[in-house]
């Protein structure tokens, strides 16, 4: 590796740049569109949908990065400024999730439910609707009012604005020791880095699931599973690998890392192939012992799912999610081939993307507003216009290889 | 006519090993095989080994497994003794994939090892057959076949060079424990 440039930035310029603001130009236009289109639950749903999605990713950049630190992986170093990307970019998603749970909560809308006109914010209707725990009213329902001590307003906004301030500061702090390293070198950063990473993945590991409890499975505020958190964990881990797979093979594919060698790619091949096995593992979990058990509370979950409306997006689910990685990624060549790794990451954000729609929609929207159109596909790519936006330019910001980083020179020799 | 089967080259350093390899086959002598206490990155690249074909076998008795799981579930569950469990139907698809799981990794998990021990000649009772004894505890060996490289004294330099700390020149191919 005689000719490796050890101070080599990406510069975030050209194509990349005007593509990503078109992006999210697109964006604009379809939360407009459907807003003007008389979509507007439709829309809200999409935005939570994606602004979830972009959180997780985000959050999922900081845990590769601790988990690499905690167990002081060599072969990591050289892919680690990406993930590190993400977790800069963090502070913003969470911004955005929780400006648009915020305007989703507060804002009204009159439904008419089995005759009865109910206003309900476009967001949480489930719980959230005024009235709905006062003994008396109209609205009222046992079931959420048993669970309003933990299932309140203000509790609510102090879970998801504690977990993504912590995340936040974690990531900055991972990111922060970093570009100390590449000043100054040493062991002490990494020592500090190590520290961090434990006590991070030790809060990561308890409010991740009460995150996914409150931000999607509240949706349908009746149902309960104590599978969901893992089952979301799993979900954000194999599409953040995904989406760092996929980046990585970009950048090489225009110049960027030349020192990303097919034995990087293999083992972040593995990675997403296991984990999609592992998806697919929690997934079925949960569905498993709800069909098993036919609890109705439980049962009805499924039931919604099972409605023609969203019966074939649901199988696809587990086409996309299960069936073309395992059996796309399944050879060691395939994993070695960086084509063949692109498209299969393109799947598995896809279907990560459909595993989310079908958290979403039933509980907001239902089987009568379910579409799939402008709204959908504009956000979905205004996202990710969003996310390319701000992680290549956090990107840009510092060299591609942390070039003090003890354990370089192994992940640059890195053979299997 | 000279009894020697086997010339072993052996060597005390990975990388003086590595550099033998290369030096022997820039001479044109083939390798018969090397044996090192532990893995050595690159090794299978540089003597051309194939690559092993135990997935292939793995993936095979998967199928395998996954057949005669769903094959015995049908049979018991929904052909010879159907009975009505909180009453679903008799061919439940979701509650056959636990087992159907655990019968593919099970076949396809045992299936290798048994592949492997067929495939080495390894079964329990074996005497182990090794070319050097000290190639399983601290030695690097590179072993020529005597019979085909006949230019004994240019293996024996080359070997040298390279940084060999012993020559053997063996008239049987495996050693003993004794």
């Amino acid at each position: 590796m005689k000719d490796l440039n050890y101070n080599q930035q990406f510069e975030f310029s050209g194509k990349a740049k005007t593509y990503s603001l078109i992006a999210i130009a697109i964006g604009f236009v379809a939360i407009a569109f459907g807003i003007l289109a008389g979509h507007t639950e439709r829309t809200f749903a999409n935005l939570l949908l994606m602004s979830y999605y972009f959180a997780s990713v985000c959050m999922q950049g900081i845990l590769f990065c601790a988990i690499q630190y905690v167990s002081q992986a060599g072969w990591s170093a050289s892919v680690i400024r990406i993930p590190q990307a993400y977790a800069k970019v963090l502070p913003y998603a969470a911004f955005v999730l929780i400006a648009v749970i915020t305007l989703g909560l507060l804002t009204n809308h009159t439904v008419v439910e089995e005759g009865k006109k109910i206003v309900e914010p476009y967001l949480y209707a489930h719980w959230a609707t005024k009235g709905i725990v006062v003994k008396g009213s109209e609205n009222y329902d046992a079931v959420i009012a048993a669970k309003s001590s933990y299932l309140n307003i203000p509790f609510f906004f102090a879970r998801l604005i504690i977990f993504l301030g912590l995340y936040s500061i974690f990531g900055a702090l991972l990111s922060r020791y970093s570009k100390n390293e590449d000043e100054v070198g040493g062991m002490a950063n990494y020592n500090k880095s190590f520290k961090i990473s434990a006590i991070f993945l030790v809060v990561f590991g308890f409010t991740t699931p009460l995150f996914a409890f409150d931000a999607i499975m509240s949706l349908e505020a009746h149902y309960y599973s104590t599978m969901f958190g893992w089952y979301n964990f799993a979900a954000m881990w194999v599409s953040g690998l995904a989406a760092l797979t996929l980046i990585t093979i970009i950048l090489r594919q225009n110049g960027y890392m030349t020192w990303i060698t097919d034995n990087h790619l293999h083992d972040l091949g593995k990675l997403v192939f296991a984990f999609s096995i592992f998806w697919t593992y929690v997934w079925f979990a949960q569905f498993l012992l709800t069909y098993y058990a036919n609890i109705p509370e439980e049962s009805v979950y499924f039931y919604k799912r099972w409605e023609p409306e969203f019966k074939p997006w649901f199988w696809l689910n587990i086409v996309l999610n299960f069936c073309a990685p395992v059996l796309l990624l399944m050879s060691r060549d395939a994993k070695r081939a960086a084509t063949v790794l692109k498209y299969v990451c393109i799947v598995v954000l896809c279907g990560h993307w459909l595993d989310y729609y079908l958290m979403v929609m039933p509980g907001t929207v239902g089987a009568a507003g379910r579409g799939f159109g402008i709204e959908e596909i504009g956000i979905a790519l205004g996202y990710v216009g969003l996310f390319t936006f701000l992680m290549l330019n956090a990107l840009s910001k510092t060299s591609l290889v942390p070039k003090n980083h003890p354990f370089l020179e192994e992940s640059l020799n890195h053979h299997i | 006519m000279d009894s020697t089967k086997y010339i072993l080259g052996i060597f005390d350093d990975p990388d003086e090993m590595m550099k033998g390899i290369d030096s022997l086959k820039e001479k044109g002598v083939s390798i018969y095989d090397v044996f090192t206490p532990m893995p050595i990155h690159g090794i299978e690249n540089k003597l051309g080994i194939k690559e092993s074909r135990l997935p292939i076998a793995a993936f095979i008795f998967g199928c395998i497994g996954l057949t005669a799981a769903f094959c015995m579930l049908y049979y018991m569950l929904v052909y010879d003794w159907p009975i009505n469990i909180g009453g679903k139907p008799h061919f439940t698809a979701p509650n056959f994939v636990p087992i159907c799981f655990e019968w593919t990794v099970l076949f396809s998990s045992f299936g290798m090892v048994f592949t492997y021990f067929y495939s080495n000649h390894l079964f329990p009772g074996r005497t182990p057959r090794v070319m050097d004894l000290r190639a399983t505890n601290d030695r690097f060996v590179i072993a020529v076949n005597a019979k085909t490289n006949t230019q004994h004294d240019q293996i024996d330099s080359c070997l040298k060079e390279a940084g060999a700390v012993e020559i053997k020149h063996n008239d049987r191919k495996y050693v003993s424990y004794e």
